[in-house]
């Protein structure tokens, strides 16, 4: 079938070996630009100062933060139901990307906190669920490299990626609920003034930046695990980078 | 085939609460284990905090809550492991039952074993840190819907840690992230009775927690218990 001839490792291989560069390639200049035009061309904030600028970091970063979680439930879902190999692999490379984003959100955010709230760290319902999505992703990481037998590891590691996905929301709004009956949210994202149209695009341009990064990144991860997890296979054998590294691995 | 008198599901499921209940009676000290280090874990705290008695009637329900999860995630362990040791999980899967009523049947004797006597305990315990009589009584029914639900949630991370090395240590890692809205909503349910709001919308969340487990949990233990198994 069709649809199916790039969940087979052998073919995806080149492929994401074609995608990776380029979406990098991409990715890197929309940085740029965003970058460009968050910290030369947008003015600092009325009430914020220069402070607010961190968004132009933190807002991307915590969003794809929860969209990679997300795309790991998605492969999740396929590999169970279709027991593509691809799947698992999938999963497995987008993880460690999202659990670097959810600590780069919450690290940025203790960064901008401190100057706008006082203090680092409060317990508010975003910052919560944020770090317990973190607590997700490390357990996903932990418990697939705890497993050893490959085929044990992509499953079990995809029912904790759907378990935990059907828990997010729950989890998410039991945190919100929690924190509103104990205090009011004194500070909150949601209040922030409405945005001038040119924070606004430097806001766009550097979220797509990371979402193709973390594309590219996960792309360039999927071909090191494909290389590893099929060692065994004839054609990862007569791949040229593969022969060139025996040659030289031989000379030495 | 028809002449073997296959056992139905039913007769499945209450011969193996009866096994399994009977196993945890002749081996007490597991189960009090657990009992005894939830018993410690509210002790202790006082003594950590000091003795004022607003500060503990405050930080009590809490207190509480977290030591019975905790209780309930240390008595984990053994849910699956010596039968997974003996073979006899092999039997479970092998059966003509449906696994996933197996496992629900274990999970109840599971329950039964180490979460009921929690929630027995509860009010005495409240009472060390000076709870009143209504505070007592809800903290003890969000423990009796809360615990099935931990016991629930946690057997799907007994599964999936079986035979793995270093699996409690992964196992919590795993499921404290997924216990929070349980912990979220039972201290809710109890502070809002404190504060005379009633905690009915709490215990409500609860109970459709507890039946969303109830419903989806045997499903996903099965699975994971037949990837350990292959």
């Amino acid at each position: 079938m069709k649809l199916f001839h790039y969940a087979a490792p052998q073919h995806f291989y080149p492929l994401a070996g074609r995608l990776w560069p380029a979406l990098a390639v991409l990715a890197t200049a929309l940085a740029l630009a965003g970058l460009w035009v968050g910290f030369m061309v947008a003015p600092s904030d009325a009430q914020q100062g220069q402070a607010y600028r961190i968004i132009y970091i933190h807002v991307p970063v915590s969003w794809l933060a929860m969209i990679i979680y997300l795309a790991m439930a998605f492969w999740s879902v396929l590999g169970l139901v279709f027991n593509t190999r691809l799947s698992g692999l999938m999963t497995r490379a987008l993880a460690p990307t999202g659990a670097l984003l959810a600590f780069l959100s919450l690290w940025t955010g203790a960064l901008w906190g401190k100057p706008m709230w006082g203090t680092y760290w409060v317990w508010d319902a975003r910052l919560t669920s944020m770090l317990i999505l973190l607590f997700l992703y490390l357990g996903y990481i932990a418990l697939t490299s705890a497993i050893e037998d490959p085929r044990r590891s992509d499953r079990a590691g995809a029912l904790v990626a759907v378990v935990g996905a059907v828990n997010v929301p729950i989890i998410y709004f039991s945190v919100q609920w929690w924190n509103t009956l104990h205090q009011g949210a004194s500070v909150s994202f949601t209040q922030s003034p409405r945005m001038a149209s040119v924070m606004l695009t430097g806001m766009l341009l550097m979220s797509l930046a990371v979402w193709l990064y973390a594309a590219a990144i996960a792309l360039w991860r999927v071909r090191s695990l494909i290389l590893v997890r099929e060692s065994h296979a004839l054609w990862v054998q007569l791949l040229p980078e593969v022969q060139a590294h025996r040659t030289l691995r031989g000379a030495t | 085939m028809n002449a073997l008198a296959l056992p139905s599901p039913w007769q499945a499921i209450s011969g193996v609460l009866r096994r399994d209940l009977r196993m945890a009676l002749r081996r007490k000290s597991e189960w009090l284990g657990a009992v005894f280090f939830f018993v410690l874990v509210a002790a202790l705290f006082p003594l950590a905090i000091g003795p004022e008695p607003d500060t503990l009637r405050l930080i009590g329900p809490g207190v509480l809550w977290v030591a019975a999860l905790l209780a309930s995630m240390l008595s984990l362990g053994r849910l699956f492991e010596a039968d997974h040791q003996d073979g006899s999980l092999e039997q479970l899967a092998l059966s003509a039952a449906p696994l996933s009523w197996s496992i629900s049947a274990k999970l109840l004797a599971h329950w039964l074993i180490s979460g009921l006597p929690l929630v027995l305990l509860s009010p005495l315990l409240g009472l060390q840190f000076g709870l009143a009589p209504e505070a007592l009584g809800m903290l003890a029914l969000t423990l009796l819907i809360g615990t099935p639900v931990l016991s629930l949630l946690g057997a799907i991370g007994a599964a999936l840690t079986l035979g793995v090395r270093g699996g409690g240590v992964l196992q919590s890692l795993l499921l404290l992230p997924l216990y929070v809205p349980v912990l979220v909503f039972g201290t809710g349910a109890v502070d809002a009775q404190m504060r005379g709001l009633g905690g009915q919308a709490h215990v409500s969340v609860l109970l459709a927690l507890l039946l969303a487990t109830a419903a989806l949990s045997p499903w996903a233990c099965a699975a994971a218990v037949r990837l350990a198994l292959e």
